[in-house]
């Protein structure tokens, strides 16, 4: 199952260099992979992982071992940043 | 006693400039800075005042933390009545202007009349005069602060001063301090240039300005402060990386960034005008955009851009003066310049920024009447002929000449000088406006982020982010996570945030410390530094008081509840793309319940009970 896995910020770090201008990287999944196992095989600290959202809605962090990824959807994740 | 206790008044008609004790009692009443300034304004001005006329008044002001060792204690505002608005004006900047004023012994200057010629105001400890001008009028605010530190031989001086926009009365122009930090909407710099004050120069050596009430405990309280900033994540780490320019790709994934005149929800372009994009080595030169973060006074987060364009860019070919070091885009700006009118180069948002710096004009303002300009454009509205060169959503080309234009007056920059509301009802649909109280939306689409919505349509300055910023609740989850559709308690929720940014807003801090600080670290270095009883309730006491104040001055000023408002796109139109696709703002639901929260009459005017229980 192909999903999509976008790092931003000091996460892009996490992301192999050929993928870091693009923030992006395509990966090839077993169905019923969760958000947390994701960050897990990816080796990013699930601490570091403040705002993660897939296909741009808000993964709790309770929830992420229990939100399954489905065919396509796309797993952003940044550290904790904030604007304004 | 962190305050000085000194008023300055300068009469600019008649030259004189005189000393008078602050009014303390209403010092306890509304702390300092935006509270306390705004205070003095509805008490000496009528609020149907012509922005304009001699008659309204514009302040300058501290708080009583700007110039102590709290961290970021080094704000200022300029409170007036706006241009671009008709309402409340209060902008509000860092740098190091707000607290070299206070070492120069005063908390406030409050400027009355206007001046026949044009004049500065140079400020020494103690002393303060006004100069003759007339060698700076014409001058950009960088021009002008290098004028004024060599003529008075003292590179230490601080200025804050108006460019052209200022001198031309572009109805967004701003006053500039430290050559890039900007007390920058609702048009404060245009209402300098009616007063014919050109810059207001301080040099304060005193160590003896103000005294804290108890500095043992203030020491500590702002040791713990510090301690809590660095080590939070987004204070400490997030901001100084990225600054504010991060949040471009959240937005723009959520589904919420206005695009193309709030056309559009998501910039196709977002990814190359972000944060990281800062960070990134151009292929052109090999080096980045971001050359390093920069912070104001006493500021222990240091969020500020610090930029160096690629010097074969085309808007700078033959201009040395654009390629060294300067203020880099913040979020906001490269959201207006960028995403609102489909810009995605980076190095031109950054031109445009310089020039926004350089003479003095707010960015998000200029930036998103450009995009209204490129609707009118596309639209078939406004012509190549108005305009002088074609203006298609996406022209780098054409924003770039607007802002080259806009500040000096120039062709069709005289026009986009007016701001959105009177752009669009010139060409005759006012509805393309995107604008409450005829003031720019910035960068958060209020579809995407109901709360935001809200926020903008009950601002009390037209809209703006900083009044009430439910992007932490709605995007951030600061304090706690909020659905971005959801309008349960957001009426609540945003009062309690326009209520404590009033506090933060009022004592000198940066509002930024709020991604970090609660109330409770806040308190205690108020309390401390303050004499009198700053318990967290009278602080939030406070901040509603000023809220209602600045309602009340609105309401004099002939704005009613029908302003509250937000564009008919936004109600209208459904968001086209994203996980937002669909939505429409809810407005309709909130603001009953947002005057209610409020104690306001369905008409949106505090009841006498209110304005009883706040002494407003």
């Amino acid at each position: 199952m192909k999903v999509g896995l976008k790092l931003f910020a000091s996460l892009a770090a996490h992301l192999p260099a050929e993928a870091r201008s693009s923030h992006r990287l395509d990966l090839d999944v077993e169905p019923g992979t969760t958000v947390a196992d994701l960050i897990r095989r990816q080796g990013i600290p699930p601490d570091q992982c403040a705002i993660v959202l897939v296909d741009g809605v808000w993964v709790t962090q309770a929830g992420r071992a229990a939100r399954a990824l489905a065919e396509g959807e796309v797993l952003a994740i940044w550290p904790p940043v904030a604007g304004g | 006693m962190a305050w000085t206790k000194n008023v300055l008044r300068v009469n600019l008609e008649t030259g004189s400039c005189t000393t008078e004790p602050l009014n303390m009692e209403w010092a306890q009443d509304y702390l300092g800075q935006r509270g306390l300034a705004t205070k003095y304004l509805v008490s000496e001005t009528d609020p149907k005042v012509d922005p304009f006329s001699p008659k309204n008044k514009m302040i300058f002001v501290t708080g009583p933390l700007t110039g102590t060792m709290a961290a970021t204690g080094g704000r200022y505002s300029v409170v007036t009545k706006g241009p671009l608005t008709g309402a409340i004006a209060c902008s509000n900047s860092g740098g190091y202007f707000g607290a070299e004023l206070k070492f120069a012994g005063w908390d406030m200057v409050i400027f009355e009349g206007a001046s026949a010629k044009p004049v500065y105001l140079l400020i020494t400890d103690g002393k303060a005069e006004l100069l003759d001008a007339s060698h700076l009028w014409g001058k950009t605010v960088w021009e002008t602060e290098a004028t004024i530190k060599k003529y008075h031989q003292d590179p230490q001086i601080r200025v804050a001063a108006i460019g052209r926009a200022g001198e031309n009365r572009v109805l967004y122009a701003a006053i500039v301090n430290d050559l890039h930090r900007a007390a920058g909407r609702s048009g404060v710099g245009a209402v300098m240039g009616s007063k014919n004050l050109k810059a207001v120069a301080v040099r304060g050596t005193r160590t003896d300005a103000y005294h804290l009430a108890d500095p043992e405990a203030f020491f500590a309280a702002t040791e713990a402060g510090k301690k809590v900033l660095a080590a939070n994540g987004v204070t400490g780490q997030g901001l100084p990386t990225y600054g504010t320019q991060v949040l471009m790709n959240v937005i723009n994934e959520l589904g919420a960034l206005p695009t193309r005149n709030h056309r559009d929800i998501q910039f196709e372009g977002a990814m190359a005008i972000g944060g990281e994009a800062m960070h990134e080595k151009r292929p052109t030169d090999g080096k980045a955009n971001l050359i390093t973060n920069g912070a104001c006074f006493g500021c222990t987060i240091a969020c500020g851009r610090i930029s160096r364009m690629d010097p074969g860019h085309f808007s700078i070919k033959d201009k040395p003066q654009y390629k060294g070091a300067s203020g880099g885009v913040e979020y906001e700006a490269a959201w207006a310049l960028g995403a609102a009118n489909g810009v995605s180069d980076l190095e031109a948002l950054t031109y445009a920024n310089f020039l926004c710096n350089e003479d003095g004009f707010d960015p998000i303002s200029f930036g998103a009447t450009v995009g209204a300009a490129m609707e009118l454009y596309e639209l078939g509205l406004l012509t190549k002929e108005e305009i002088g060169f074609e203006l298609p959503f996406g022209s780098t080309e054409g924003m770039v000449r607007l802002a080259e234009l806009t500040a000096v007056g120039e062709g069709f920059g005289k026009v986009i000088g007016l701001g959105s509301k009177r752009l669009c009802t010139k060409y005759g649909r006012p509805d393309l406006s995107m604008t409450v109280k005829s003031q720019e939306f910035p960068a958060y689409d209020g579809r995407g982020l109901q709360g935001m919505g809200l926020a903008y349509a009950t601002s009390n300055r037209g809209a703006c982010h900083l009044r009430g910023y439910m992007v932490s609740p709605e995007v951030l989850g600061i304090p706690m996570k909020m659905e971005p559709q959801a309008t349960e308690g957001k009426p609540a929720m945003l009062k309690a945030f326009q209520d404590l940014t009033a506090v933060v807003d009022s004592s000198g801090l940066c509002l930024f410390t709020t991604f970090a600080w609660g109330l409770s670290d806040i308190q205690p270095q108020i309390q401390a530094a303050c004499e009198g009883d700053w318990s967290e309730e009278r602080l939030l006491l406070v901040g509603e008081r000023i809220w209602n104040m600045e309602r009340e001055y609105n309401l004099g000023a002939g704005l009613t509840g029908k302003d509250d408002n937000l564009p008919p796109r936004l109600m209208k139109e459904p968001a086209k793309t994203g996980p937002q696709k669909g939505a429409v703002s809810k407005l309709d639901i909130m603001l009953p319940e947002y005057y209610q929260v409020r104690g306001w009459t369905p008409e949106g005017v505090p009841t006498a009970e209110t304005r009883m229980r706040l002494g407003v």
